[in-house]
């Protein structure tokens, strides 16, 4: 259970223009505040500046203008405090599946066998038993994932911060990776940033949906999902998350609309 | 023939093989048919014996065990001083940025042109023939190095930082796993360059290798010599560059090389 609260504040992402070009502004002022354990889901059309709001959070960009601080802190660049899992692959392809998980414990110097029985831990919360020592290359794109999901979840972080995780998974991986990330969310109710464009996705698995607009990205809407946890995949055919949904999806459409001619 | 389409590894074993049949028996064509005047271009027989008796009579394998010596000696050193140069190039932009523009410069620089130079600085022994390769091989290195360290994927970079890792981590456990197979191809290219510059090393002020052989055969204008002595090297290239090969396999099986 995390206990630090995440505040956004007055971020502002401006990206320099090319030679004469004017300058981009990708993200407006964006101010959040983002309490322990919630599970908050960030909704938009592409190029809104969603991921660049979320790589402001993981110190891995910096805002223009504005400040994030963790429990008071202010966040200057990456950290450990802030585990990410990005869209594309990104397990190291020199290291087994369980040598990845092991990765942000290495780094902080853990005796080896604490080590071992930590990422035995993720292995089996994520479904990896038997492919510990399998390379990335050997495994599906979901159980890539997977694995991304277990490496950040092994450094205990006090916030997830996931950028479209499950983007480039067919619809039925995606679903159980889903139920997977609610289950261990459950579980453990570590504070979630969820990016995503997928309405069902933010539904089912948010206490909190943010729906940011076109390009330049502002929070336009706050829609809180009361449906009670534990969920269930059988809460999507329920009226209440239809209803739900209607309401994000004509929030969103007209974003939508607004990019696609942009 | 469909573009693309893979070939069985028999089929492709045959045809290897086959050009060079057919090399060779354009080679024994010219020779055996008189098409050529001997002296210009010994036989493929005649290639044979001469290395024969190089090797039975002349003491060949000393030349060759020396000039091997060179290659890996001159490319080793080489090796030593390019590889982290490279690694900390290509992973940290201001060091690229110091260094790159003059490398870049002595890249072009022909070793064989600091022959006459090297041999005023440092005689006509073993130091000069190694300064020539490592002259020809370490900005080559050096830049191609840089090159495949910068090319590291900036998605892991950030999974790293974002697992905790600090700059000097990330280049120790992300940019030099990263790049170490490509390095590893990188070098066996540029071993094979470094056989050009020690045979032209050994060419000017040699008493020993295989290329003072080759020259010390032009004068008795022994051509099967000089042929063997060119294959010698051709075969020794092909079986380093196998050897080098599946040590690369063998050491980074998680890449699909």
């Amino acid at each position: 259970m995390s206990n630090k609260t995440l505040r956004i504040e007055g971020v502002t992402r401006t990206f320099p223009g090319r030679g004469r070009a004017a300058p981009t502004l990708a993200l407006q002022p964006t101010s959040l505040e983002v309490a322990p354990g919630e599970f908050v889901a960030i909704l938009g059309p592409s190029g809104c500046g969603k991921s660049t709001l979320l790589r402001i959070v993981a110190g891995l960009d910096q805002p223009s203008a504005g400040s994030v601080a963790l429990d008071g802190a202010p966040v200057t660049g990456p950290g450990p405090d802030r585990g990410m899992v990005f869209q594309s692959y990104t397990l190291f392809p020199w290291l087994t599946v369980e040598r990845n998980i092991r990765y942000g414990l290495e780094e902080r110097g853990l005796p080896e066998a604490e080590q071992r029985a930590i990422a035995a831990r993720f292995i089996d919360r994520t479904g990896l038993r038997g492919f510990e020592n399998h390379w990335p290359r050997q495994l599906s794109g979901g159980m890539q994932q997977r694995c991304a999901l277990a490496r950040a979840l092994a450094n205990d972080p006090e916030i997830l911060l996931l950028d479209e995780p499950f983007g480039a998974l067919d619809h039925q991986t995606r679903e159980l990776m889903q139920e997977l990330l609610l289950e261990i969310w459950q579980a453990d109710r570590k504070t979630v940033l969820f990016v995503t464009h997928d309405i069902d996705e933010a539904v089912f698995l948010a206490n909190r949906v943010l729906v940011m607009s076109a390009r330049p990205g502002r929070i336009k809407a706050e829609v809180a999902v009361p449906l009670p946890y534990p969920r269930e995949w059988t809460v999507k055919t329920t009226p209440e998350f239809g209803a739900l949904k209607a309401r994000l999806m004509a929030e969103i459409r007209e974003e939508v609309r607004k990019a696609a001619i942009a | 023939m469909q573009p693309l389409k893979p070939v069985s590894p028999g089929a492709r074993l045959v045809l290897g093989a086959g050009f060079f049949a057919v090399f060779l028996g354009a080679w024994a064509f010219v020779t055996y048919g008189g098409h050529v005047p001997a002296l210009f271009l010994a036989s493929p027989g005649r290639t044979l014996s001469s290395g024969w008796s190089l090797l039975t009579e002349y003491g060949f394998l000393g030349d060759i065990a020396v000039t091997v010596f060179r290659v890996v000696g001159g490319f080793l050193i080489a090796a030593v001083m390019a590889v982290p140069l490279g690694l900390l190039m290509g992973a940290f932009k201001p060091v690229e940025a110091f260094f790159e523009p003059f490398f870049s410069f002595c890249r072009y620089l022909p070793a064989s042109a600091f022959i006459p130079l090297l041999i005023l600085w440092a005689g006509v022994g073993e130091a000069q023939k190694l300064s020539v390769i490592v002259i020809g091989s370490v900005f080559q290195l050096v830049i191609m190095v840089a090159v495949v360290a910068g090319a590291t994927r900036p998605d892991l970079v950030e999974a790293a930082a974002t697992l905790g890792s600090r700059p000097v981590s990330i280049l120790r456990r992300v940019v030099i796993p990263a790049a170490a197979p490509q390095i590893a191809e990188t070098l066996r290219l540029v071993l094979g360059w470094a056989w050009t510059y020690v045979i032209v090393a050994e060419l000017i002020g040699a008493s020993s290798g295989i290329g003072h052989m080759i020259m010390d055969s032009q004068r008795l204008l022994d051509t099967g010599q000089m042929i063997f002595g060119i294959v010698v090297i051709g075969v020794i290239g092909l079986v380093t560059d196998f050897a080098v090969k599946s040590l690369n396999r063998w050491l980074f099986p998680w890449a699909a090389l």
